[in-house]
């Protein structure tokens, strides 16, 4: 009987053959991923660096001259825009999203190559656009990275003059090309799957870039909104956000505007952004543990339906984030039970974890250690996370260091774990070249013990109530000497973790050129991006024909089987029994 | 934030209605074989391109709730005074109107091969519609003459922004008809602009009821 798969109905692929068509303005799903994996790590970078500086100021204050408070606030509005945004989203759903998708589902490539294409382009451009408020007059903006107004946009934070357009615009062109790629990845999974491949034999991996799209596609437009309002209050004099206020003794021509419609506004797109990070992270993180557990991922079901609730309930938890702005206190009551809820399907996923390596055949590989790291880290940043979500410990906590250790746990150190994870990972497929292992362990002892001894601390740094946001704390009461040392000592500790990443580009380097071959699939594992023809996949990804999906992503340990995983595309008659 | 999180809870609900038909329930360890595979028997399969419209039209609802909130949230403060409707807008929704019934002919027309008809009403569709931007570009000069600034008051402001959003959406419409309407031009078996007709025609019903319902709003408001 003919088949026709559904993924290669209507598509026929021109083969680029010019460098420029191969690698610069590629339509290749796989080239795309990596030139949004390069640039997203790129500015990543960049803002590394500007952490560190602002550690700088924290461990050693008034050593530094160079460090001023405003560029302090630029640096802290800059870093963090930078790693949530442009890193972490673009990395995981431009960089994985592209990468993991067609390989993953079985297909040629997107289903719009062009459109593909295009969002790394415009992405690029937001980058650009981004990075050249360090070079115009008053730099960069300074309002922090949730730019709330009034002070947002009000002649007295840094940037103001050109900054804070600057970034709006950016944001603004960052979403389009998210759209355009969003579009692309969302099509790409419910029309382009070869035959086999039903919802629920799909990875989780999918799973969770999946649904981070469709979050990402309907909570952007919140950004976008707020956005413009805010572009169109700085420029044109409108008072959508900005009340009538006095600045530097004169009135101002604002009147009557809401800052907390701008707040609402921007956690509707910030909660659920959070879970546009976290959703792939733990997708991708499901993988690594029962490929390297040689175990069946514990629960899968329950997995798929956990990653959709959280991703259904992530729309209604967003005023969490504003228990101290003044909002009706009812409010408060109804997101707190909302974001103990969603705690439940992210538990059952955590406990999931755990019990797929319960008996597992545990191979402590690079990517694995970097998977077990990151149950430890987000275990720990959800926990915190319970506290911050009630309201009556949330409004003291609010200001605090607590929130920043909470946040960079949760948010910050656990998905780039998965990110490391999963770069060492799929390294061999993408490269076609072995990393080298032992270095890539001491990348991952070191990484992870080292934010510990950043994180850990800054707990403490909470509990004592010393202030997020401050520039300096000399001469303030209740903050003891102690507390001041231990701010140099998480400096140390954080100069230290930005430094030893250098083991990682190194590694990643120096196996590109001087690594040992890698085989088609050194790690075992079931899914199809490790059964492509080519090692790396050249362009239409599949020989003439097709994979077909047999079975679903977790046939690892079969009893009876000889081997101890059986590729998704392998169908019964094929498999080798032992004999018995 | 009641429009956003009501138009949040229709997604939510498809989709899990959507997943739930899709056979999520299933064990996918239990069966093996591609037979599994019941997409045809399940639904309709599209193509790509109105699967990728319809989500773009998702993220297009997405960005006009969310004005509408911020519309009724910051309605509610006490500056807001109501803008003057200008009685063009009128006349603007029947030229609307007119240009979603003239695509809607002209799918009908393309998908019964009648060449004549598909030009012709191609033609009528950016007359009606290129009339209506500029209709509300006169709409937009009334309220200035009229003192109506931007900047003056909110409801003016939303009113200056909606209107020009949902025109700018429009001119990306166009730009998809500008192309497809060369190419009708230009001699192109009629089977290959099907679909780009079809796809126009979905987006401009989608746009007049998203005018239909600001024109609506900016009305009783």
């Amino acid at each position: 009987m003919a088949h026709v798969a559904l993924a290669d109905r209507g598509q026929a692929l021109s083969h680029p053959h010019s460098f420029i068509t191969k690698y610069v303005w590629s339509q290749d799903h796989k080239v795309i991923a990596i030139q949004y994996g390069i640039t997203a790590i790129a500015v990543g970078v960049v803002a590394l660096v500007l952490s560190g500086i602002m550690r700088l100021q924290l461990g050693f204050p008034d050593t530094f001259s160079f460090i001023q408070p405003s560029e302090y606030y630029q640096f802290v509005t800059m870093h963090g825009m930078i790693m949530v945004i442009y890193l972490l989203t673009a990395l995981f759903l431009g960089g994985f999203g592209n990468y993991l998708i067609p390989l993953m589902v079985g297909a040629r490539d997107m289903v719009f190559p062009y459109l593909n294409m295009l969002s790394y382009w415009v992405y690029l451009l937001s980058v650009i656009i981004l990075m050249s408020s360090f070079f115009v007059t008053g730099g960069p903006t300074g309002a922090g990275w949730t730019l709330y107004p009034p002070q947002a946009i009000m002649f007295g934070t840094p940037g103001v003059e050109w900054g804070i357009i600057l970034m709006l615009l950016s944001l603004f062109v960052f979403i389009i090309a998210f759209t355009m790629g969003g579009l692309n990845y969302v099509t790409t999974v419910l029309q382009a799957r070869t035959r086999g491949m039903t919802l629920m034999r799909m990875p989780l991996s999918v799973w969770g870039i999946f649904t981070a799209t469709v979050l990402g596609l309907l909570a952007f437009p919140a950004l976008l909104v707020s956005a413009i309002m805010m572009t169109l209050d700085r420029v044109l004099g409108t008072s959508f956000f900005m009340p009538a206020m006095v600045s530097m003794g004169e009135q101002t021509n604002y009147d009557g505007g809401s800052p907390v419609l701008f707040q609402h506004l921007f956690w509707f797109f910030g909660h659920p952004e959070v879970y546009i990070v976290a959703l792939p992270a733990f997708g991708i993180v499901s993988d690594l543990l029962s490929t390297h557990a040689r175990k069946n991922i514990f629960g899968y079901r329950m997995m798929v339906w956990a990653i959709v609730g959280i991703g259904g309930l992530s729309f209604v938890v967003w005023a969490h984030h504003m228990y101290v702005s003044g909002m009706n206190p009812y409010f408060g009551f109804f997101f707190a039970t909302t974001t103990l809820i969603i705690a439940v399907p992210t538990a059952i996923k955590v406990y999931n974890w755990v019990l797929t390596l319960w008996r597992g055949n545990i191979h402590l590989n690079t990517p694995m250690l970097f998977a077990i790291g990151f149950i430890f880290t987000f275990i720990h940043g959800g926990l915190t996370g319970i506290f911050l979500g009630n309201v009556v410990v949330d409004l003291p906590l609010s200001d605090t260091y607590f929130v920043v250790a909470h946040f960079h746990m949760v948010m910050g150190v656990s998905p780039i774990l998965v990110v490391f994870g999963a770069i060492y990972h799929w390294y061999p497929k993408i490269t076609g070249k072995m990393f080298d292992a032992t270095l890539g362990k001491a990348h991952f002892w070191l990484t992870f013990l080292g934010t510990y001894s950043i994180y850990l601390p800054m707990h403490y740094l909470g509990f004592l109530g010393v202030p997020r946001r401050y520039f300096a704390y000399e001469g303030i009461d209740f903050i003891p000497q102690s507390a001041l040392d231990l701010n140099t000592a998480i400096t140390i500790s954080a100069l230290f973790v930005a430094v030893v990443q250098i083991i990682f580009f190194y590694n990643m380097i120096w196996s590109l050129f001087k690594g040992k071959q890698a085989e088609s699939n050194p790690w075992g594992a079931t899914t199809l991006e490790w059964q492509t023809p080519d090692t790396p996949p050249i362009h239409g990804n599949w020989g003439p024909e097709l994979p077909v999906v047999h079975r679903w992503a977790y046939d690892y340990s079969v009893p009876g089987a000889e081997e101890d995983f059986i590729p998704q595309n392998v169908p019964e008659s094929e498999v080798d029994k032992a004999a018995s | 934030m009641i429009t956003i999180v009501l138009f949040i809870f229709a997604m939510v609900g498809f989709a899990y209605w959507w997943l739930w038909r899709q056979r999520v329930l299933e064990k996918p360890w239990a069966k093996v074989g591609p037979e599994l595979d019941t997409r045809e028997e399940i639904g309709r399969i599209s193509s790509a391109a109105k699967t990728g419209l319809m989500f773009f039209l998702a993220v297009v609802t997405s960005v006009f709730a969310l004005f509408i909130s911020a519309y009724f949230l910051r309605m509610e403060l006490p500056d807001w005074s109501p803008v003057m409707k200008p009685e063009v807008l009128w006349i603007n929704t029947g030229l609307l109107v007119l240009g979603s019934g003239a695509i809607h002919w002209c799918s009908k027309a393309a998908a019964s091969n009648n060449l004549r008809a598909v030009q012709v009403s191609l033609f009528a569709t950016g007359l009606f519609t290129f009339t209506f931007i500029y209709g509300q570009l006169m709409a937009w000069g009334q309220l200035n003459d009229e003192g109506y600034y931007l900047n003056s008051n909110p409801a003016n402001a939303f009113f200056y922004l909606f209107t020009g959003l949902h025109a700018l959406h429009l001119l990306g419409g166009l730009w998809v008809w500008s192309r497809t309407t060369l190419r009708v031009l230009a001699g192109v078996e009629l089977e290959e602009v099907r679909l780009s007709v079809e796809l126009c025609r979905t987006y401009w019903h989608y746009l007049l009821g998203v005018w239909i319902v600001l024109f609506g709003m900016l009305l009783s408001t």
